[in-house]
């Protein structure tokens, strides 16, 4: 089947399309044209398709799409914003599943046919690496909506296990290159999975959305080959594009966090860094109730607000907002200082808080707010923990080291507004919480900051 | 007809295009550019319509409409989320917060 020239030039067009896309996301004021520009070049692409490939099965294949559609619109459209990690983790993971499922076909098709070995090993590399990007997907997804423990999982032989699966993928991959014929691929598929399972169940929770990055790259990849495969050049350039541009995400991301990929993917197996003990520690702490925290915020000349994720959960920061406006009316300086990590995912707070209609320019990043914590008087750290953390800074061993945190152990007074006292997402201990200069305000966020409302409007 | 090399420069030229076009992204948007990149892996769609479309058998139709269904919820979800994303962005209204605050603190602070 060849591809006619004016189809060819509606994929170039799509192709530069997603390009466009790409580059208008990178920058605040074109990333919602930047979006749409990509769904326009992908629609495009697909409904050109119908027009000279000669497509049978035009019905159930329509309605096929109209599922799908359905399916991705109103999970994209309930999904609360605070879910919206695991929800990117799934789409990524179906279409690593589809392309995956798409390379088997094609292999039924090429094992008739012997042609070069070039495709064949593109079509492996597809049916591998699409399963564990579905598999790894799954199990990301899993573990941020709490379907499973958030802590590394590893037991004894992991590392020789995923070696032997790992060997064993080549092996089938060489062996479906050699000798094509479908049960190799079939058989490649289901060590795909299990090779993605592996690859995730030892990578930490604060870890998770890395590796959703990690996978999505993957997928790219893999839509790339299958372009190859089927000898359409809008594939493998969009695949290509999300691929690299992926890869350098993950590598950004990691950065924003001080780890590496690999010490993320690998860390929990070497063994040494078990992610702290898990346990709510009995250590003697200072809580105090509403009525107090009122007072020091009220009186406070610079207060700044370190927003976390346990915020989002509580579904909180509409009267966080409040708050911030009573104590902005009474004189108060008050800034919202983001962890480029807050929430569970790089710019997840953000979105939160613009949820919530904060105006934006409260919210400063922390390379700009950093500076100023010895001059605040009072931090109110809401739902975060392993951001404020300054084991970050001075334990060596501590697996959140070397992370760049907010300085909130310089300030005056920090308060905390914590459930209990169980640890971060990252599962280790915060020295910062037995410091003499901190105050405990337990309690769910929503509660607490609606008696601290009242309290301040009180006084 | 598929020369390998021509695919090799295509897949090499695209690899810098899409490092050097998110290059300066600021971490602040890291979440929305990576849901948007993977709506737009769900560009498989078009392969998965291709083999479901030359099916020649009942068993290969099924599970192209599989692979049809996962890629559309891919790539429609994906888009739709990244909007709903960016929109959060877009939908902060500084005039009025901005204003308001200003004047209940003219109002605060003349009596004083």
């Amino acid at each position: 089947m060849t591809t006619p020239v004016w189809v060819q030039l509606v994929y170039l067009g799509c192709a530069i399309c997603f390009i466009l896309a790409l580059k208008g996301l990178s920058s605040p004021r074109s990333a919602r044209a930047g979006n749409l520009v990509g769904a326009v070049g992908a629609v495009a692409a697909c409904v050109v398709v119908f027009f000279y490939a000669g497509i049978d099965n035009l019905v159930p294949i329509l309605v096929a799409v109209a599922v799908g559609l359905v399916v991705g619109v109103v999970g994209a459209r309930r999904v609360q914003m605070t879910q919206m990690p695991q929800l990117v983790a799934l789409f990524n993971g179906v279409g690593g599943g589809a392309a995956a499922l798409v390379a088997l076909l094609e292999l039924g098709e090429l094992a008739g046919v012997s042609e070069g070995g070039f495709a064949l090993a593109a079509t492996a590399f597809t049916i591998g690496v699409g399963a564990i990007s579905f598999a790894g997907s799954l199990v990301t997804f899993a573990k941020l909506q709490d379907l499973m423990t958030s802590r590394p999982v590893v037991f004894p032989g992991l590392p020789v296990v995923f070696g032997a699966a790992l060997l064993g993928a080549l092996a089938l991959a060489v062996a479906t290159v050699v000798e094509p014929a479908l049960w190799p691929g079939v058989v490649l598929a289901v060590v795909g999975l299990g090779l993605g399972v592996l690859l995730v169940l030892p990578v930490g929770g604060a870890d998770v959305p890395i590796v959703i990055s990690l996978l999505n790259a993957f997928t790219g990849l893999t839509v790339a080959a299958g372009g190859y495969v089927l000898d359409n050049t809008v594939l493998l350039v969009a695949g290509t594009l999300v691929g690299a541009s992926g890869t350098f995400l993950t590598k950004l991301m990691a950065a924003a966090m001080g780890r590496s990929v690999v010490n993320i993917l690998f860390g929990a197996l070497k063994g040494g860094s078990t992610l702290g003990a898990g346990q709510a520690s009995d250590r003697p702490v200072r809580s105090a109730g509403p009525e107090d925290v009122a007072i020091l915020l009220n009186y406070a000349h610079r207060v700044i607000i370190v927003p976390g994720y346990g915020l989002a959960v509580a579904q909180a920061q509409h009267t966080l907002r409040e708050l911030v406006d009573v104590l902005g009316d009474r004189g108060v300086a008050v800034d919202y200082a983001i962890h480029p990590v807050a929430g569970r995912m790089p710019g997840h707070m953000n979105v939160l808080l613009a949820e919530a209609q904060v105006p934006y320019e409260q919210l400063k990043e922390m390379d700009d707010i950093n500076g100023d914590f010895k001059q605040t008087d009072v931090v109110l750290v809401v739902g975060a923990n392993d951001v404020v953390n300054p084991a970050a800074k001075s334990t060596p061993g501590a697996p959140i080291y070397g992370m760049p945190i907010l300085n909130a152990d310089e300030a005056q007074q920090i308060i905390f507004l914590k459930r209990s006292m169980r640890p971060g997402f990252a599962g280790i201990e915060n020295e910062l919480l037995f410091d003499p200069k901190t105050t405990l305000l337990f309690g769910d966020a929503k509660d607490s900051l609606g008696k601290l409302l009242s309290s301040v409007k009180a006084l | 007809m598929s020369e390998p090399v021509v695919w090799l420069t295509i897949f090499v030229l695209s690899v810098f295009v899409g490092v050097e076009v998110i290059s300066k992204v600021s971490s602040t948007l890291h979440t929305p550019l990576m849901s948007g990149a993977n709506a737009i892996h769900g560009i498989i769609l078009l392969g998965a319509i291709l083999v479901a479309g030359h099916a020649e058998s009942v068993w290969a139709l099924v599970v192209g409409l599989v692979a049809v269904v996962l890629a559309t919820v891919n790539m429609v979800g994906g888009f739709v989320v990244t909007d709903r994303m960016l929109q959060m962005f877009t939908r902060r209204k500084p005039r009025p917060a901005v204003e308001s605050v200003e004047t209940r603190s003219r109002q605060d602070g003349a009596p004083r």
